[in-house]
């Protein structure tokens, strides 16, 4: 009897506090989207959907990078002057200013992903091997990677139009569904699908969670880490392509700009701690949809869109606090 | 090897002075009107501010955490300035936006020692909320000038001079000296160093870690809006799109100074000097010319590079082993 | 000494959700003793002296120090109402000098700020009247955990303490030091100062101690002189059973073939505390491995699983000579390591029992890098079923599970891999006795179906308990080594002595 009236107690009270941990975020979302049909003029439109989807394509490919580099254990504030490079890449070879490699769309989409390739070892490297703090590593890249964005155009923006480049970005499928719903869905079952089912996967929350006790367990955790920073650069990468594709032009100063916060804000929104370990990744995808519906929202409203920030700053700190481990 | 590993001991311990007296001499040499006084009270006046700033920066990275809000805040201490401006008050226009920024840093401090939140993410909201903040207020991010009734005065804030020496760059020494005395010499500049190494045994050891988290955030809030009326009476403007990036120059010169981004190791000293080494690297490539301005960033980001990799190399040759002791 | 108590805590209580941790424990010291407070893990103990240091509240009951009611918020309360504590872990600031650490909190000021002369004038005369040789500027981080240890000590005493709480301030120390701590201690009871003394060594309990308190399970058991105490009694006491029956040896003779060692290493020397260590294990033998703090025995299994690349001398598989890389060139070959720090290099804390469990069995139940769950599943089933691991299920967060059940995930993540050898490291080390009776139970088990097992242990009597043969090294050489008869806790000790007094060097 006593028992019985105990476990019940503590189950409710215990219930409620894991159930906002587990599931917060998605309320949060639906609260949001609620709260948007109610208020927001138009915004019940299949429109609204589709506009949500496009924008935020280049935040959920960040943060799905994001939420991979923090589980480990790290950071990478990077990811914006990452997709600015690629992109201004991209546009170098789509205008042929790079002879030798043509113009072809292919070829500027591989150039650019070389190029994130290449800047995810470098993160990778540093960290793993030369065991530099993630944050320093990053921001090497953070403050060099822009200048170096803006040092390959000479600061211009690369505008291209009409080519199939371009017309990805644009493409509906029958006539309809943005392309970007496409390739989210596909990059979220990839990560999760990492993160879920491979081995891969548990080294990494693994290395986040205890490096000391994965090595002794026999990771590789170099080639883990190294590996994490280059699925970010990657997708940061991919995020820039589509971010110029979809505006026809490659601007080192503003694509990207804040990428890496959003990401990281998105990830956190969605319950990963931020010392790494277990990934949230359905939390992930919907801390990335709150901050662009945030965005859309303040936009149809016609309220300034600096009121944006200042309810994302709020969204973030209420999330990260609810979800937040009690000490013991 | 005995050799090699004194000389990597020695470099990690003043490295950056001779870093930056090399640079000195590099860029004297070069350029003839480096040395002018023009230049230098230029180069002096331009890093008060960011030099500022770092130094509460510091003070926050030496306690394990991060701020990425102070840039935000500078701006938004420069615009509340330049739209208090037509009360006709200098009291006003310079307690108001300090009163503000010092709220913003308290408040950062309380979600982070209270709400246990990460340092990274609760001052990613803040620097957010200040931005926002400032934006609404001059709508949308038009640069707002200085009401003329008190821009002349105003403006001797940043313009008047001492000894020839600016008074941005008198308010930074008197920092800085504030900041080595309170680190050296007094129990609550000892407790950062002591929250940053070990916060759970300064626990232990009867301290208030919350207390000093706090108070080193609110001060940072205080230094940023100091930093921003600076700018608004050296620009006679308040702009809320400025200092963009401030908070990364001001972490990259700590790191660059020496100090531990994990916290308990470090010191304002090596941030100044920090400070200094950027900026000389900015106006050299100012003085030359041809160079376009993203070379800035290109180096300051190859020399954060190098710096962290010499520590690293450090570390591997055992001089700095007994990091990893404690 | 009389009926006046210095402290009393009367009626305490305290509930964590689940837990009823303290259920109305009186406790008093008097002003002037050493007083043991003893129990298993879970009895309540250091739940009782976070009370005390303000670490915790209590739901009800008083504390009464001095002949005042008191109730303390934070450990900065209860030290400036005199009551200073020495931690288990060490808890001080690596990066600040010696001088700092003794001092923090409470420096001398002078009028231009901290007097750091007289910090460390101050300091040097603590550490010396202490025996312990140290520059008191240099970051504390420059030396090891001994020194570090007995920083600890001169900070607690340095205070103008009246009472001094020391949870397991023994832990890291060798014979020595634990002697110069025990001088200490002395001196300090000569002076009226009372201490409350936590330790699972009995030795010492014994040799220090007035007054034994005993905890089980929340409650008090009972209190009384340590004189009128016997060994045996006071583990009976403390886990409520028949003690014979727990401290009953194990073991008989090493019965296996003597064919090629699993494991020859020979002359092992690394950068800093092994010189030229030599040791061979049998298919399953159980080898212990003795030595005073210090002497070498973690590093010398580091080396064997090839956590460090970083040394001279060889090693031998089976007769065939390795040199490894890294953990995992060693796990390879069928090797195991338990660590003797659980939390910092075992568990993954927020990750489930199956997931900790088969953290180094991944490759094995992969194809192309994709985990077989099925598989997982089953191998975890079956090992918390067979080494009787209490979890609500394989889902359950393994830092939710108690220190016992903990380790016996570990030894499940090492032991489904079907090892050759598995080194043990201090297996029994903060768990509570009934755990270590079923995980010393284990051993022989594991030793039973052909594992070869490397013993390291603190405790001598689980040596001698649990092994086939003992090694003994000390500052990284092998001393001796023990055998069927020859193998007793006194014997090792000798060896350990008489290695010392035939040299006559100082053991630090």
């Amino acid at each position: 009897m006593m028992d019985s009236i105990a476990a019940k107690n503590g189950h409710t009270c215990i219930d409620w506090g894991q159930n906002i941990r587990k599931y917060g975020t998605i309320y949060a979302f639906l609260l949001l989207v609620m709260f948007n049909i109610l208020f927001t003029r138009n915004f019940a439109s299949m429109g609204t959907l589709w506009n949500l989807t496009i924008q935020v394509l280049p935040t959920m490919l960040t943060s799905l990078g994001m939420v991979l580099v923090i589980s480990s254990g790290g950071i990478d504030i990077s990811v914006g002057s990452v997709m600015a490079i690629s992109a201004v890449t991209s546009g170098l070879v789509l205008t042929g200013k790079t002879p030798l490699l043509g113009t072809d769309t292919g070829m500027a989409v591989l150039a650019a992903l070389v190029v994130a390739l290449v800047l995810g070892l470098f993160n990778g490297v540093l960290v793993a091997c030369f065991k530099i703090q993630p944050i320093i590593v990053t921001l090497i890249l953070y403050i060099a990677g822009r200048g170096i964005a803006q040092l390959m155009n000479n600061g211009g923006t690369i505008v291209f139009y009409g080519n199939t480049f371009t017309e990805i970005g644009l493409y509906r499928v029958g006539g309809l569904v943005p392309v970007q719903l496409f390739v989210s869905i596909l990059f979220v079952w990839i990560i999760a699908f990492l993160l879920k089912k491979t081995t891969f996967g548990y080294y990494v929350q693994g290395i986040g969670e205890n490096g000391k006790a994965a090595r002794l367990s026999g990771i590789r955790t170099a080639q883990v880490l190294i590996s994490v920073y280059v699925i970010s650069a990657l997708l940061a990468g991919m995020a820039g392509l589509f971010e110029c594709s979809r505006a026809s032009c490659a601007d080192p100063n503003a694509i990207g700009q804040l990428a890496e916060m959003d990401a990281i804000a998105a990830v956190a929104i969605g319950g990963t701690s931020m010392n790494g370990g277990k990934a949230r990744i359905m939390g992930t995808i919907f801390g990335a949809l709150i901050i662009q519906l945030i965005s859309i929202m303040v936009n149809m409203n016609n309220i300034p869109f600096a009121y944006s920030r200042i309810f994302k700053a709020a969204i973030i700190i209420l999330a990260v606090y609810l979800q937040r481990e009690k000490r013991r | 090897m005995k050799k090699k590993n004194l000389f990597y001991a020695f470099c990690k311990k003043h490295g950056v002075v001779f870093a930056l007296l090399a640079l000195i001499l590099a860029a004297a040499l070069l350029f003839p009107e480096f040395a002018s006084y023009g230049n230098v009270t230029n180069i002096l006046n331009q890093n008060s501010m960011i030099g500022i700033i770092s130094l509460g920066m510091t003070f926050v990275i030496l306690t394990g955490g991060i701020d990425l809000s102070v840039g935000s805040l500078a701006a938004l201490s420069s615009v509340l300035a330049a739209v208090l401006s037509p009360k006709g008050s200098l009291a006003i226009m310079i307690l108001v936006p300090l009163a503000v920024c010092t709220a913003m840093g308290l408040l950062s401090g309380l979600i982070i020692a209270k709400l246990q939140i990460a340092p990274f993410i609760a001052t990613l909201g803040m620097m957010m909320a200040a931005r926002g903040i400032a934006l609404v207020m001059t709508d949308g991010g038009v640069s707002v000038s200085v009401d003329t009734g008190v821009a002349e005065t105003f403006r001797l804030f940043a313009r008047s001079y001492l000894l020839r020496v600016p008074a941005p760059v008198w308010l930074f020494v008197l920092l800085l000296v504030t900041g080595l005395y309170i680190a050296r010499r007094t129990r609550s500049g000892r407790y950062v160093y002591a929250v940053g190494g070990n916060e759970e045994a300064a626990r232990m050891m009867g301290l208030q870690p919350e207390k000093i988290k706090i108070a080193v955030y609110t001060v940072n809030g205080l230094l940023a809006g100091l930093a921003g009326l600076i700018l608004a009476s050296r620009l006679g403007a308040g702009q809320p799109v400025t200092c963009d990036g401030w908070e990364m120059t001001a972490i990259a010169a700590t790191a660059i100074g020496g100090t531990l981004l994990s916290g308990g190791r470090g010191g304002l000293g090596g941030t100044a000097i920090g400070v200094f080494i950027i900026g000389v690297i900015s106006n050299m490539i100012n003085l030359q010319g041809s160079l376009s301005s993203w070379w800035q960033s290109i180096i300051t980001g190859l020399l954060l590079l190098f710096v962290v990799m010499l520590q690293s190399h450090a570390r591997a040759n055992g001089t700095g082993s007994t990091e990893i002791a404690g | 000494m009389e009926a006046m108590y210095l402290l009393e805590m009367r009626q305490i209580d305290k509930q964590f959700p689940g837990v009823h941790a303290l259920d109305h424990v009186n406790f008093r010291v008097r002003a002037g003793e050493i007083h043991a407070l003893m129990g298993e893990n879970g009895a309540g103990k250091s739940t009782l002296m976070k009370i005390l240091t303000g670490l915790y509240r209590k739901d009800t009951g008083e504390i009464i120090l001095d002949g005042q009611q008191v109730s303390f918020n934070s450990p900065l309360e209860a030290q400036r109402a005199g009551i200073s504590t020495i931690y288990q872990e060490i808890n001080l600031i690596p990066y600040l000098s010696i001088a700092e650490n003794i001092h923090l909190g409470r420096e001398p000021m002078n009028r231009t700020g901290i007097d750091w002369k007289q910090v460390n004038q101050r300091a040097e005369r603590i550490l010396r009247e202490m025996g312990v040789e140290a520059d008191v500027t240099q970051p504390l981080c420059s030396y090891g955990t001994a020194v570090q240890q007995m920083v600890a000590i001169a900070r607690a005493i340095s205070v103008q303490a009246k009472l001094i709480v020391m949870d397991e301030p023994t832990s890291s120390l060798d014979e020595k030091e634990v002697e110069i701590l025990f001088r200490q201690m002395r001196k300090l009871r000569e002076k009226g100062i009372a201490i409350i003394f936590i330790s699972h060594r009995l030795d010492e309990v014994f040799e220090i101690c007035d007054t034994v308190t005993i905890l089980k399970d929340g409650k008090l058991v009972s209190e009384s002189p340590a004189a009128e105490l016997s060994k045996l009694e006071l583990v009976s006491r403390m886990i409520g059973r028949d003690a014979t029956d727990v401290l009953r040896r194990k073991n008989g003779v090493y019965q296996g073939t003597g064919g090629v060692p699993v494991l020859e290493a020979h002359g092992i020397t690394d950068k800093e505390k092994l010189r030229g260590v030599s040791l061979r294990i049998r298919q399953g033998e159980i080898v212990g491995l003795a030595g005073l703090l210090g002497a070498g025995r973690t590093e010398l299994a580091k080396v064997i699983f090839g956590d460090n690349p970083d040394y001279t001398g060889t090693l031998a598989v089976n007769g065939q000579e390795v040199r490894w890389k890294a953990p995992r060139d060693a796990i390879a070959k069928g090797f195991a390591y338990c660590s003797e720090d659980r939390k910092a290099e075992g568990i993954f804390p927020h990750m489930s029992v199956r997931e900790n469990m088969t953290m180094a069995i991944l490759p094995r139940i992969a194809r192309r890098g994709l985990v077989n769950v099925g598989r997982q599943k089953d191998i975890v089933d079956r090992y918390i079923k067979s080494l009787s691991i209490k979890t609500p299920g394989q889902e359950q967060l393994i830092r939710n599970l108690s220190g016992g059940n903990q380790q016996k995930v570990l030894l499940a993540r090492w032991l489904c891999m079907e090892p050759r050898l598995i080194i043990l490291d201090e297996p029994t080390r903060g768990i509570d006795i009934g755990a270590k009776a079923e995980i010393e139970a284990l051993i022989q088990d594991i030793a039973g179906q052909g594992i070869s097992v490397l013993l390291i242990s603190s405790e001598l009597e689980e040596l001698v308990r649990n092994c086939h043969r003992v090694i003994v090294i000390r500052d990284g050489k092998n001393i001796g080594e023990l055998e069927s008869d020859m193998l007793s806790e006194g014997n090792i000790m000798r060896t350990i002595a008489q290695d010392i007094l035939q040299e006559g060097g100082a053991c630090i």
